[in-house]
């Protein structure tokens, strides 16, 4: 088999795999958002921390429970981390330093996984499993839950009630991710991924680090948090050997955003609302697999950087997926693709994550672009401008706008100074154009809650680590307060019936709009900057 | 409730006419002059104070920018500064114009209606009966006043004592006088009208500097012109294209320094320019000034323009079915014979009857004898011999004398009939119809049938309105039966039968409850609650003053299927935004194709291989595109204030077709532009 139709037959399977679970666990995911009762262990938990799970919240009281989650998470991650000196399974890793606790606590609570840090060298078992790995697990959660709370949004009318966060958080965490990481780990473990306690093996008198990967491995596909276990990432035997566990990896970090759209049409009472939407995702993905794909079978050294038992296609294919989620775990050195296909990775999250994104979040960005394109295509039939039966006048175009300028902000202003900061110069592996690529690209990764490194640029110091983790917080939680004020004035609304004069959006006309306000609004808002680097690179 | 109004009555022709240019489906426009353009430039020129430019965001940013880079020009001036420094001006001044020129139309109407405003002297009523000479300004509600034969009424109001002809013209344009008369739905007069026969007492409703007139000319002025919710969200969704072009800019200097570019702010501020939205920012006001303008040109006075942006959204309209949908029972449509009587004699006897007869109502029986009989239309000089009997309150009945034949037609009390006719008149009556019964010295011959007919057209104007996705609910005082059958003839897709006031309002109501806005007209007080009611209320400016508060919208013309017109208007409007906002940001690819190899082909050689549109020099390029982006603003400004096409049409194609023109139009039309623009830029010294 050539590698052309190896690789094609690779995406073929996932295709088919992905398609297989979208109607059962999308449908699954929305019964449980839907659902009435409580498990026991919930209403455990519920008990334990004095939650009335059917109690409602406005907006606002959902915005502050997501807040202060997270900023707890991210206190806690900190305290662990500066004190893991006394905490067992800690190999004598020490306590992290200030910068890099700081960074890390916000990379993880944000989904955003950005690891400025060697996790073999520096955090032990016990930072990872109980500090990092349930961050992996709850800031997904977190991200599904604002999802649904959005979709409550269209769906209801003339409430201000949006939904319990807690119980949106507890029973995505418990009902969809555990059990779905849980099937995960043991088939990872029968691909060859490692699950072990012990700090190192020793291979032929040399000792290499090892970890409980598999169990990790699962969820940091799954949840697209992206996070290795050990440096090298998807691209280390430990955590991905061979070709079905990168395929499978794949699968994992594609499957939840995509089944999302499922439960999104099931939602709102149109499953065809929720096809269109996967349908716009889809050719986003495929279009940029195709540049990706392509600059890198033309490249000069198309093999740099690459696992060779993943080959072309399959860096190819994880790379495009990687950045198209908002996952940002690698299985190649993105920073070794060519000019075009580094772009491609680059574009693919200055897309703002919705090809198809991450875990919750990609549903939610992709349904603010849709507030966008609809406000416009609105204004040209002639009527106030309206979706999903909700009406889009002052306070949701607002709330929209502040949603999507937050990751251009904080994403240009931090890397507008980094570029002339004289000690970015010494931080850089590259000069010229791709350095500004590498810049851009961290970037890009921070405000966009990515995670993937273009690698090639040295992070620890304290500009980047601070400036890096400002950017993850506030390309995380801006969006997400905007997102659900942006719900709580859409419940408020009542549905407007649809009639002849209402625009379809089920069908091609609207998949087009939306595909085109995803690509404008993104190559607007980058050129300027992609020109100096990785378009100059592309056209040399 | 009532359904007729008393405008002029106009011949079918006439009418059918009007439908035709209605069915012409564009929605007519204003002429654009281009004299406008240098009438208004005083006012364009005020307009550079930077407090009213504040109130456009994009714009603003356009003003500061220009400040800027004249500084710059100022401390460095080169040709390629100077130039850039001035066509950045031009364009702050072309978007002045767009709103000036907008505003510039409703000012000569305004003026217009400023000279209706004389000073009126009002004869004020005292509590004892007698009269005093007081100025009309100083007139408070409540006062009673005298207007008699040649005097201009003072102020708004009703009339509560007399009858008299009033000529409207001053505000309707209408030359036809019209009856004012006391008690009523024909009650309400306009201040600067003036009353041309008899006496009549008018009780002031409103107070001086609000009346009518004055809201008229606050209206058309722009004076009082506030952004409407709509024009807020885009300006927001502006703004935020805005900040993010800024950022884009702004964070473009470093990323230059690190790749060893330095880029000139006047360089930094062309670009900006080039790509916040500015053809729409340019001329968002005067598109919303000129639908007002729109309105007011087809004798329709809107008291805000979020009312207008209301139109275009409506779900369901109201129209009444007598005055609106049908003629009203004015047409003859059957002649019924008694039984023994020749159905041609009948015809002959009813033509006869009908000869002298000039109503509608008779006309139309002439029509009938003449298309189903083949009788003469025209009487022969035999038959002009005659004597007419007209009609009279009394005798209930009009008719002709002629060789000792006594023909007459009239309302059955005023005849002695058989069971039989008496029948027949009755089913007439139960089916929504007039019976008209003939008789000839005392022998009833039969029963005319005066039927409700559907006006021409309408089922034409339903079939678009239903593709627009508006629903029609005819509201008759009939019988469901007869509602029934003339709803299915005019084509509409619901009907409210046997209505009151009440349920009209608890339709309006239901409709509303379940999401939909809806729209009707009215002109009796019995209907002001429903105008209020409703979201886009049109008042008949016939109608009682009570009435034209209720609603937001008041018509000149009276006329009730202008409803649909003002629909389209309101979707012109939104379509105008939508399409131009649309065109403003598809531009900026060609400008990027333009500009970015301008900046760095000097470090990035290969970046030149973007320079598709072969632009001269890195500064011809960069001025072509500065001028392309100023000139487009004035090239748009007729279009801005005619508004664009408008078929009515399913929200799907009116999308495509406005993407594929605004959208693709928007991103081919620049590269044309700059690139012919170059062409003579080019040919500047210190610049090609």
């Amino acid at each position: 088999m050539s590698p052309l139709v190896a690789g094609l037959v690779q995406v073929g399977i996932l295709i088919a795999a992905l398609a297989v679970v979208y109607r059962p666990l999308g449908d699954y995911m929305a019964r449980v958002f839907q659902s009435e009762k409580d498990s026991k262990v919930e209403l455990a938990i519920y008990r334990f921390a004095r939650i009335d799970p059917r109690a409602e919240q406005k907006w606002s009281t959902y915005a502050y429970g997501v807040l202060g989650f997270s900023f707890v998470g991210i206190v806690f991650l900190y305290v662990i981390q500066r004190v893991q000196s006394v905490l067992p399974f800690n190999f004598d890793r020490g306590n992290v330093p200030e910068g890099m606790s700081f960074n890390t606590a916000i990379s993880f609570v944000t989904n955003t996984n950005w690891q400025s840090y060697v996790p073999e060298a520096v955090m032990g078992h016990t930072v990872q499993m109980i500090g990092l790995t349930v961050q992996n697990f709850v800031s997904a959660a977190v991200g599904l839950a604002v999802a649904i709370a959005l979709v409550r949004g269209f769906v209801r009318s003339q409430t201000d009630r949006l939904g319990n966060f807690w119980v949106d958080l507890v029973r995505g965490a418990i009902r969809i991710l555990l059990p779905l990481a849980f099937i995960a780990a043991i088939v990872l473990i029968i691909t060859g991924v490692t699950m072990s306690l012990k700090s190192g093996v020793d291979v032929d008198g040399q000792v290499v680090a090892n970890a409980p990967v598999a169990c990790q491995e699962a969820i940091k596909e799954l949840g697209t948090n992206g996070g290795g276990v050990l440096n090298a990432n998807s691209a280390h035997p430990f955590e991905n050997p061979n070709e079905w566990s990168n395929l499978i990896e794949i699968f994992l970090l594609l499957v939840i955003p995509v089944a999302l759209t499922r439960t999104f049409g099931q939602l709102v009472g149109n499953k065809k609302q929720g096809y269109v939407l996967l349908g716009v995702m889809g050719v986003i993905w495929s279009a940029m697999l195709t540049v990706i794909w392509v600059a890198e079978a033309n490249g000069l050294r198309p093999l740099e950087g690459k696992e060779l038992r993943f080959g072309i296609s399959g860096s190819a294919l994880f790379a495009n997926s990687t950045t198209g989620t908002s996952t940002g775990a690698i299985n190649s050195l993105h920073d070794s693709f060519t000019g075009l296909g580094g772009g491609g990775t680059l574009l693919n999250m200055l897309f703002g994550e919705m090809t198809p994104g991450g875990v919750g979040t990609g549903l939610y960005s992709i349904l603010v672009m849709a507030i966008i394109a609809m406000f416009l295509a609105g204004l040209m039939v002639g009527r106030t401008p309206e979706y999903l039966g909700k009406k889009l006048g002052r306070k949701e175009v607002t709330a929209a706008a502040v949603s999507i300028l937050a990751m251009p902000t904080v994403l240009l202003i931090g890397a507008g100074i980094a570029a002339i900061l004289p000690s970015t110069q010494g931080a850089l592996n590259n000069p010229g154009e791709h350095g500004l690529s590498e810049i851009l690209y961290a970037y890009a990764s921070a405000s966009n809650n990515n995670g993937s490194a273009f690698a090639g640029i040295t992070v620890t110091n304290d500009w980047f680590q601070s400036s890096l983790g400002l950017c993850m917080l506030f390309g995380r939680f801006i969006p997400i307060i905007a997102v659900l004020a942006l719900a709580g004035s859409l419940a408020a609304q009542k549905k407007v019936p649809v009639t002849a004069g209402t625009l379809p959006t089920t069908g091609p006309l609207f998949a087009t709009l939306l595909t085109g306000a995803i690509v404008l609004v993104a190559a607007l808002t980058f050129v300027p900057a992609l020109a100096l680097g990785p378009i100059a690179e592309a056209l040399l | 409730m009532t359904t007729t109004t008393n405008r002029p009555q106009r011949t079918p022709d006439e009418v059918r006419s009007r439908h035709a240019e209605n069915l012409g489906h564009q929605v007519g426009a204003g002429i654009f002059d281009p004299k406008q353009l240098l009438k208004s430039f005083p006012d364009a020129l005020r307009k550079f104070d930077p407090r009213h430019q504040l109130r456009n965001p994009v714009m603003f940013v356009v003003w500061v920018g220009s400040l800027l880079v004249t500084v710059f020009a100022v401390m460095d001036p080169s040709v390629f500064t100077i130039a850039v420094t001035l066509w950045l001006w031009f364009t702050v001044l072309f978007a002045n114009l767009a709103e000036a020129v907008a505003e510039g139309r409703g000012k000569a109407q305004a003026d217009s209606l400023r000279k209706t405003k004389k000073d009126a002297v009002a004869r004020r009523l005292t509590e004892d009966g007698s009269e005093e000479r007081v100025p009309g300004t100083d007139l408070r509600i409540g006062d009673l006043v005298v207007v008699e034969a040649g005097e201009v009424i003072p102020g708004d109001g009703d009339v509560v004592e007399g009858i008299a002809t009033v000529d409207e013209s001053a505000i309707t344009g209408e030359s036809a006088p019209v009856i004012r008369e006391s008690g009523g739905d024909r009650s309400a007069v306009t201040g600067g009208t003036t009353v041309l026969s008899d006496r009549i007492v008018v009780k002031i409703t409103t107070k001086p500097g609000e009346t009518f007139v004055d809201r008229m000319i606050a209206l058309v002025e722009g004076a009082e012109r506030q952004k409407t919710p709509n024009e807020i969200a885009l300006t927001i969704l502006l703004s935020t294209l805005t900040i993010i072009f800024m950022l884009a800019v702004v964070a473009l200097q470093p990323f230059a320094i690190y790749s060893g570019g330095e880029q000139s702010v006047v360089v930094l501020t062309a670009l900006l320019v080039c790509l916040i939205p500015t053809t729409i920012g340019a001329l968002l006001s005067a598109i919303g000034i000129a639908g007002m303008d729109r309105l007011v040109q087809r004798n329709v006075l809107a008291t805000s323009g979020k009312a207008v942006e209301a139109a275009g959204d409506i779900d369901t309209l109201l129209l009444d079915k007598t005055g609106t949908i049908t003629w009203g029972n004015r047409r003859a449509t059957e002649f019924i014979a008694a039984s023994g009587v020749d159905e041609r004699r009948l015809a002959e006897v009813v033509r006869l009857s009908s000869l002298a007869d000039g109503t509608p109502e008779g006309r139309s029986i002439i029509e009938l004898c003449a298309e189903k009989y083949g009788l003469s239309a025209e009487a022969s000089e035999h038959e002009k011999t005659g004597d007419f009997v007209p009609f009279t309150a009394q005798t209930r009945m009009s008719g002709i004398d002629l060789d000792g034949r006594q023909i007459r037609k009239g309302a059955a009390s005023g005849f002695a009939t058989s069971d039989e006719v008496r029948a027949t008149v009755d089913k007439i009556s139960a089916d929504g119809g007039t019976p008209l019964v003939v008789a000839e010295n005392d022998e009833v011959l039969g029963v005319i049938r005066l039927s409700d007919v559907v006006k021409p057209g309408m089922k034409e104007r339903f079939a678009e309105l239903r593709a627009m996705g508006i629903r029609t609910v005819m509201v008759t005082g009939d019988n469901p039966l007869t509602a029934k059958a003339i709803a299915g003839e005019a084509g509409v897709d619901d009907f409210l039968a046997e209505a009151k006031p009440e349920d009209k309002m608890a339709l309006i109501r239901k409709e509303q409850e379940g999401g939909r806005l809806v729209a009707m007209t009215g002109d009796g007080t019995n209907d002001a609650p429903a105008l209020a009611q409703s979201d886009v209320g049109v008042a008949m400016n016939t109608g009682t003053s009570a009435a034209k508060e209720a609603g937001n919208m008041v018509d000149l013309d009276s006329d009730p299927t202008k409803l649909i017109e003002i629909v389209e208007i309101g979707k012109q409007l939104l379509i105008t935004r939508g399409a131009l906002t649309t065109f403003s940001v598809a531009n900026d690819l060609a400008k990027y194709f333009a500009i970015l190899p301008a900046m760095f082909a000097a470090i990035y050689p290969a970046l030149d291989k973007l320079n598709i549109m072969h632009l001269a020099t890195p500064q011809s390029a960069i001025l072509s595109a500065v001028i392309f982006n100023a000139l487009i603003i004035v090239a748009l400004i007729p279009l801005a204030l005619k508004g664009v096409r408008y078929r009515p049409s399913s929200a799907s194609a009116l999308l495509r077709r406005n993407l594929l023109i605004y959208g693709l139009g928007g991103i081919v039309t620049p590269f044309a532009g700059i690139w012919l623009i170059d062409l003579l830029v080019r040919l500047i010294p210190g610049i090609g």
